[in-house]
């Protein structure tokens, strides 16, 4: 994205040289308005969210962040439960749904015959196309009794027991909660990291694995050795991606979440995320506060995928430089 | 994400502007609760058949609702809870109710079918506030005689997104139980002490039918389409009505309108013999003085229409008509507050 930006001045400056050179200037500046949207809107909406939050920062202070109380009667709002849903959520969903994008984009590009890459390839896109709303219905009404007929017992009965993470799989098997919500996100990601490796994979020159398969090597070293370390940026930028779209996923989570207002150290209990409050309350929120604080909430929303988009932009770099590029 | 949601959040806020400009004099425009827009789109087909006036109604919500006749964008407001007397003074408001309908606890426990649970409002709001956690807790036995209860725990579903269905239901527990009343309140969002929480009635409906000995509440019309079992609640006179259009309208016939200014009066717990307890209206809130004298007539004569003809659509999606000494009240408010 950023590379794409840095050259643009520099092809301009090398046409200007022919004629036409007119018209260029106004390419030139239909593109530069183009990319400058981005930033306005970017700074249109954080803007928008601080001065609607304004009113419960102001009231409730740093505490915002760390209380746990959720009470629209009494008009104190806090942030700490939907803050720690979304992350769980997230987390959840990237451990579930990174292996297994990792594992589809191997298949696609490295194991699977040349005739059966197409249509996974073309069921990936077009699970990557179905609405959030799909998912969300679907996990309510289908997924949610199978995990709780189905999964739910047999991981209670099973790791229940065990010390420490134990504590994990504790509850009454309802269907819904976290972990139904990181299974749902993890599905609604996979199509966009896989998708993304499964392109990068296939830009790996065919001279350095055919290399290593002539010195030896089996599958799984080529991938391991030669197309990860090769395609390491693009691969977690991929990741990241997906995260961002897991932090931000309203309608999924909001059918499967449970929507309840606590933090419980069980997956199994329901909990609540920033999206999905939102999307719960903001219709029927009438008091100042009450709706400033869910704009505050948006704000926080906004700024964990900003640090998270960040970190893994600098992780990026930092990767690039330890390999000297 | 969020960039993106907020975008098409403007776009959508645009969109309803520019329908209330671009829509012509006699159209009528209003914006509120989800809850009476079945009936309010049914009367508004019916009505522009016979009149040629049109209804353009935008369910987004009772909160909703009200901000946009505060902030003048539509001729009126509908909302699930009254507004008080004092801040309809302040915004030159008036407002007046508009149809009944009625609320019910629903359950999913194995062998107990519809109407054969009875519970008292104040055991309800117990269960509600995880004071009473297991079916045959001794509170509903004693109600119970006769009937097998199980030796499970009660799970609690409630509304999760900000509702009228959930501020009547509130309401009703506020009024029924000390408890509840200083521990949780009143309102369309409340600090749910138990329970789950389902988007919509569709969302509570959902998870009672999935989730095993569980009790939530949804509007009786969702009840009945998802044929879910009903529990009775005793009313304030000491009965165990049915929940149906009768024992609606009787509470809306029993409840003290005269006495309430501006219809400023929750209609729950309402005293009369067959009155259903959780029985709810949704408020029409409009201005004194209109800055579009003609709109707001027109407003007027569709709900002098709906009030007097429009009943018989009403019952067909399983709303109730207002009694008729009600719609009486109603008219001679309308002639002394209203202006044009």
């Amino acid at each position: 994205m950023s590379e794409a930006m840095a050259s643009l001045p520099a092809t301009t400056a090398g046409v200007k040289r022919r004629d036409g050179a007119a018209g260029d200037r106004i390419f030139y500046w239909i593109v530069l308005g183009c990319g400058l949207f981005v930033l306005v809107a970017l700074f249109a909406a954080a803007f928008s969210m601080v001065w609607d939050g304004f009113l419960a920062f102001r009231t409730f202070g740093f505490g915002f962040l760390t209380g746990m109380e959720w009470d629209p009667v009494a008009q104190r709002f806090s942030g700490l439960v939907p803050i720690y849903g979304t992350l769980v959520t997230s987390a959840l969903a990237m451990i579930i749904g990174v292996p297994v994008s990792l594992g589809i984009a191997v298949f696609i590009t490295e194991v699977a015959p040349r005739s059966i890459r197409g249509p996974i390839g073309g069921a990936i896109e077009l699970l990557a196309g179905i609405p959030s709303i799909i998912y969300g219905m679907w996990g309510l009404f289908t997924f949610a009794p199978f995990m709780s007929d189905y999964v739910q017992p047999v991981l209670i009965d099973w790791l229940g027991p065990i010390p420490i993470i134990g504590a994990l799989f504790t509850g009454a098997p309802l269907g819904i909660g976290m972990l139904t919500s990181g299974i749902v996100l993890a599905i609604m990601i996979i199509p966009f990291v896989s998708s993304v490796m499964r392109d990068v994979f296939l830009v790996v020159p065919a001279q350095l694995k055919e290399s290593a398969y002539a010195l030896g090597s089996t599958k799984w070293e080529v991938v391991r050795d030669i197309v990860i370390p090769h395609t390491r940026t693009a691969v977690v930028g991929g990741i990241f991606l997906g995260l961002g779209r897991a932090l931000g996923e309203t309608m999924a989570v909001t059918f499967v979440l449970g929507n309840t207002h606590n933090i419980a150290v069980s997956l199994m209990e329901p909990g609540t995320s920033i999206a999905a409050t939102l999307a719960n309350e903001f219709a029927e929120a009438s008091d100042d506060l009450y709706r400033s604080s869910l704009s505050a909430l948006g704000l926080i929303l906004f700024v964990v995928t900003f640090i998270v988009l960040a970190a893994a932009k600098l992780m990026l770099v930092r990767m690039a430089r330890q390999r000297g590029e | 994400m969020l960039t993106k949601k907020l975008l098409s959040a403007c776009l959508g806020a645009g969109l309803v502007a520019a329908l209330a400009v671009s829509a012509s004099a006699a159209d009528i425009t209003g914006a509120g609760s989800t809850f009476v827009y079945p009936v309010l789109s049914k009367w508004s087909a019916d009505y522009n058949k016979q009149t040629g006036d049109k209804l353009n109604y935008q369910s987004i919500g009772s909160g909703g609702g009200i901000a946009q006749i505060k902030a003048a964008t539509v001729d009126f407001g509908a909302s699930d809870a009254p507004m008080k007397p004092e801040d309809l003074t302040t915004g030159g408001f008036g407002q007046f109710p508009l149809v009944v309908g009625g609320i019910v606890p629903v359950i999913n426990v194995k062998g107990i079918k519809s109407g054969e649970l009875k519970l008292t409002g104040k055991v309800l709001a117990d269960i509600y506030l995880g004071n009473v956690t297991k079916w045959n807790d001794k509170a509903i036995a004693d109600l119970n005689r006769g009937l097998k209860l199980p030796d499970s725990q009660i799970a609690v579903v409630h509304r999760s997104d900000g509702s009228g269905t959930s501020f009547n239901w509130t309401n009703y527990f506020s009024k029924v139980n000390e408890d509840w009343k200083s521990k949780v309140g009143e309102g369309t969002a409340v600090n749910w002490p138990v329970g789950i929480g389902g988007k919509g009635n569709e969302g509570v409906a959902a998870y009672v039918t999935r989730v095993k000995d569980s009790i939530g509440y949804v509007e009786y019309a969702y009840a009945l389409q998802n044929k879910l079992p009903y529990v009775l609640i005793q009313n304030a006179a000491g009965q165990y009505p049915k929940p149906n259009a009768e024992s609606f309208s009787a509470a809306a016939a029993s409840a003290e309108w005269t006495k309430a200014q501006d219809f400023y009066l929750i209609m729950t717990n309402a005293p009369g013999e067959k009155a259903w307890p959780v029985t709810a209206t949704t408020w029409a809130i409009m201005y004194k003085e209109p800055k579009d004298a003609a709109r707001s007539k027109a407003a007027f004569a569709f709900f002098k229409w709906a009030l007097e003809n429009g009943q018989k659509e009403a019952s067909s999606l399983d709303y109730v008509p207002l009694p008729e000494t009600l719609v009486k009240q109603i008219e001679d408010y309308w002639t002394a507050s209203f202006k044009g």
